[in-house]
């Protein structure tokens, strides 16, 4: 009998290697991606100093757009080929399934921040004041935040009408608090404040988001 | 039980009454803002009665999660509808009254920030209701609603320090309030409670009869093509 950690690990691998032959999504999103900076440069033409305050935001609209371009397409394939409900008579718990996802989406929103960002620096002339090591913290909590609580909701929104705004719908207001303490802290390492009170911020957010996913998750998935 | 709503009703249309009377006339005119101040005697209860209301919502969907009893989603539903009309009166007796005080119309203080917050987390909730198939409605909207409420504190927390570090006019003044105005305000704040219950209480059972009529039909055709396939 499979550990529960072997099913998470098999599930995210075959979606990683399904991704990788058909690199359907990823072509798709690396293009939005790039699109959404060069239209936000456009939209907010700063100077450097100023951009340096705004860039927080600016960086993670785009990062929120990307994720729910990717979230949206989660669940997709395991509808097409019913294996969600051959997983839901599997004995295969309900959480190594949602991990599987949850880490394929963190993986694959990862890819698309590191592409994005060196873009962002270039065009906004960007430098940090601060300790720019820590943006790697705020860069994966946030991310977490939003991956977490957008695989659960992407399986939320499966049976609804309306599918591919249901998932933002849900997505943006529970995110809030998160999408706060993700700009608070990436504009205040780039203007060279503390960070450490909306880094704290994240870090509980995801803890406690997190454990709410995993227990919740089977009812969800059993629901549909 | 079926007298019982018509006298509640009635003891409520004369509570909201007397208590207009207070607000508008007996209390006393605030000092500084005038007889503008006077919406805060319809602000700050509606507040309340929406954050009550919410929290009735937050255990009624434990419980249905809990126990699955069709009684406590439809308490879940209601709750969460009629929280979002009376947040919505905060949201908008809030500009209304800072307008004439403040000269603005909006501000990112905390209180209209989180507050607005909330709304969106429980529109959302009713979005789902709304959008998703009724099958599995239930257990998903009650899954909504925890996440919802966890998200409450944060939502608190992080606007507050938010603000803490960008002062902002706060709107409604701190500091103590006159014992008339107390006295006036909780005489409101009792007539919005009974109001909120009489509507939850009609819209409750309203939904237990559609949901009997739906229940009813769903019988009626299996019960017609068991017939026929004999």
């Amino acid at each position: 009998m499979p550990t529960p950690a072997g099913v998470t690990r098999a599930t995210l691998l075959k979606d990683l290697r399904l991704e990788w032959r058909s690199k359907d999504a990823i072509n798709s999103m690396l293009f939005f991606s790039l699109l959404v900076v060069v239209v936000f440069s456009f939209s907010f033409d700063p100077t450097a100093e100023e951009s340096r305050r705004i860039a927080g935001g600016l960086i993670w609209v785009a990062f929120l757009f990307a994720a729910v371009v990717a979230l949206n397409q989660t669940w997709a394939r395991e509808i097409r080929n019913q294996v969600l409900d051959a997983y839901r008579v599997s004995p295969a718990p309900a959480n190594s399934l949602f991990l599987a996802k949850a880490f394929g989406n963190f993986l694959f929103v990862t890819i698309l921040e590191a592409l994005m960002t060196p873009l962002f620096i270039a065009f906004y002339q960007l430098r940090a004041v601060g300790p720019a090591w820590q943006l790697l913290i705020v860069a994966a909590l946030g991310t977490w935040a939003l991956v977490v609580n957008g695989t659960f909701f992407a399986a939320m929104s499966l049976r609804t009408r309306s599918r591919e705004i249901m998932l933002p719908l849900l997505l943006f207001p529970i995110s809030i608090p998160a999408i706060l303490g993700m700009v608070q802290a990436t504009t205040a390492i780039l203007t060279g404040e503390g960070a450490r009170v909306w880094i704290a911020l994240l870090l509980s957010y995801d803890l406690v988001f997190t454990t709410a996913c995993l227990l919740l998750f089977e009812m969800v998935l059993n629901a549909e | 039980m079926k007298l019982a709503f018509p006298i509640l009703g009635v003891l409520t249309a004369i509570l909201l009454s007397y208590a207009l009377y207070m607000a508008l006339v007996v209390a006393p005119t605030e000092q500084t803002m005038g007889d503008v101040q006077r919406i805060f005697y319809y602000h700050v209860p509606s507040a309340w009665t929406a954050f009550i209301l919410f929290t009735i919502n937050f255990v009624a969907s434990i419980v249905y999660l809990v126990r699955r009893k069709p009684a406590a989603d439809i308490v879940a539903l209601v709750s969460a509808e009629v929280g979002v009309v009376f947040c919505t009166i905060v949201l908008v007796t809030g500009p209304i009254w800072a307008r004439p005080v403040w000269g603005i119309w909006w501000t990112w203080d905390m209180r209209l920030t989180s507050t607005l917050v909330l709304w969106l987390i429980y529109v959302s909730y009713l979005v789902l209701r709304r959008f998703s198939a009724s099958g599995e409605t239930p257990v998903l909207a009650a899954a909504l609603a925890i996440f919802g409420a966890l998200c409450v504190p944060f939502v608190y927390f992080s606007i507050w320090f938010f603000r803490t570090q960008h002062p902002q006019p706060v709107m409604g003044g701190g500091g103590s309030i006159d014992p008339r105005m107390l006295h006036v305000l909780l005489i409101n704040w009792l007539a919005f409670s009974c109001f909120a219950f009489l509507v939850c209480w009609s819209r409750y059972r309203l939904e237990k009869v559609q949901r009997d009529v739906e229940q009813a039909h769903a019988m009626a055709s299996l019960g017609q093509s068991s017939r026929s396939t004999r």
